[in-house]
């Protein structure tokens, strides 16, 4: 898919957290959530260091296996793609990064190189298509794992704080693909711990704090009217912990 | 007792005149060391591989052994080789004793445990840092091996590298299944063996220089690789 075809969104799948949780050595890592994600949204998983913000994200998209409870999808399991904070590139250069995904999802060779180019110029890559990705910088990097989200067409994205070390236009760069994805179609999950940016970007916020689940409501009320102290002391920047 | 000074003048001469007994042994250890690193490659890095993908029970006592092995005495591995090989043994019908097939044999039994184990180190410690990015995309664990041989290449160069400098240097395991046949099974370090012991100086000064530099050649280009991928790749 080159330009903005819309997937599929009226088919986008549900997913239902049922009772997780996470134990990891006696230690209740996350108490048992539940929650539901539904509809073409842009949620927003927020909450200080260590609420279990990173460790929610990597169990909805099935990195982890919950010690308790169970993650559903209704009706099938959609495509899925996740972009970390640190990205995980291979070593070899930005365009062999992006070919190397078409071949797992089985795309024809003779039309890998040319949807990975398209896949460049659009996150504004397109020279250092022969350059190590590793040696890219840092959101140079984040922008190539984007792109290389883009090419499995996800109807589900997740992004674990793809912005937290980055400077401020290459911050932008991530917000604006973020929407680029959006628009494409595709649900967003996303983990943050900056209020602006979910005041950006946020249509619903999901508030973490210390393993549970504060709240979840439309990104309107979370700012206008929290229903939780500590969602209001969040709002505030003090410390709820 | 021949004077040294004299040994190491005419080691050299036979070094730079190129004698074609040298020149001879030279080129079968080459060719008998390379052709194991290359089988013992082949098998040993996709089971190094995975080996650091799969869990299974037994695997810990694997990676022991294998762990173990790779101090394998050169001259145990011999025997067995030759106790395969032997006219009585179960492999005794190839007729392959005393060739450089067998040496090739034994070779590889000494240097794929190192390839092995060394793989299985280092495509570990590549898959910690890919694991959830490679199962995100869904990649199965049999499509991971050749996945992570080819990003971990230049730590592998390095390893197949140790790997030929061990089957270069030994002597035990080609001097029992080899029998340092004169131009058939002869290499560098049965040679040197012989000719130090018959007192023939200068030919095993002389192979000696050239296995030495062989091995500084070998350590150079490992670290070359090393440092230039540190370079390009970050």
């Amino acid at each position: 898919m080159n330009e903005m075809t819309r997937l599929d969104a009226t088919a986008t799948p549900l997913l239902a957290l049922e009772g997780v949780g996470f134990h990891h050595r006696g230690q209740s890592l996350l108490h048992p959530v539940d929650l539901r994600l539904e509809g073409c949204r842009r949620t927003l998983i927020m909450g200080p260091n260590g609420a279990g913000k990173s460790l929610l994200m990597r169990l909805a998209h099935g990195l982890l296996a919950p010690t308790v409870g169970r993650v559903r999808w209704e009706g099938r399991l959609p495509r899925q793609a996740m972009v970390f904070q640190r990205p995980v590139l291979l070593r070899r250069s930005a365009l062999a990064n992006l070919t190397y995904v078409l071949a797992i999802h089985g795309t024809p060779r003779r039309q890998r190189k040319s949807l990975a180019r398209q896949a460049l110029e659009r996150f504004g890559l397109a020279a250092l298509e022969t350059r190590p990705a590793r040696v890219l910088s840092g959101g140079e990097q984040q922008r190539l794992s984007l792109a290389r989200a883009w090419l499995v067409e996800p109807e589900v994205l997740f992004l674990d704080e793809p912005t937290s070390a980055l400077d401020p236009a290459a911050i932008k760069a991530v917000e604006d693909a973020v929407n680029d994805f959006h628009r494409r179609g595709t649900r967003i999950v996303m983990t943050s711990h900056d209020l602006n940016q979910a005041r950006r970007l946020a249509d619903d916020i999901v508030l973490l704090f210390d393993g549970r689940l504060i709240e979840h409501c439309p990104a309107e009320t979370f700012f206008t009217a929290p229903a939780s102290a500590e969602a209001r002391a969040f709002i505030r920047g003090e410390r709820i912990w | 007792m021949p004077d040294d000074a004299n040994a190491f003048q005419t080691a050299l001469a036979l070094i730079l005149g190129r004698d074609p007994d040298l020149i001879g042994i030279v080129a079968l250890s080459l060719k008998v060391s390379l052709s194991a690193v290359m089988i013992a490659a082949l098998i040993a890095l996709p089971l190094g591989a995975a080996l650091a993908l799969w869990r299974f029970p037994g695997r810990g006592g694997l990676v022991v052994v294998l762990n173990a092995l790779m101090g394998l005495p050169p001259v145990v591995a011999g025997l067995a080789v030759y106790l395969l090989l032997s006219r009585a043994g179960p492999l005794g019908e190839l007729g392959l004793l005393f060739t450089p097939g067998a040496m090739v044999i034994a070779q590889v039994i000494l240097v794929l445990p190192i390839i092995a184990a060394l793989t299985r180190q280092q495509v570990e410690e590549l898959h910690v840092d890919y694991r959830e990015q490679l199962t995100s995309m869904g990649v199965s664990r049999a499509r991971r091996i050749p996945t992570l041989l080819w990003d971990a290449r230049f730590g592998l160069a390095t390893v197949m590298l140790a790997g030929f400098g061990r089957a270069s240097a030994e002597v035990g395991a080609v001097m029992i299944v080899g029998g340092n046949i004169d131009g058939v099974t002869r290499v560098m370090t049965t040679a040197i063996v012989l000719e130090t012991s018959k007192g023939d100086l200068p030919l095993a000064l002389g192979l000696g220089m050239v296995l030495l530099g062989l091995v500084a050649l070998v350590n150079a280009a490992a670290h070359l690789v090393g440092e230039s991928a540190r370079r390009r790749l970050g």
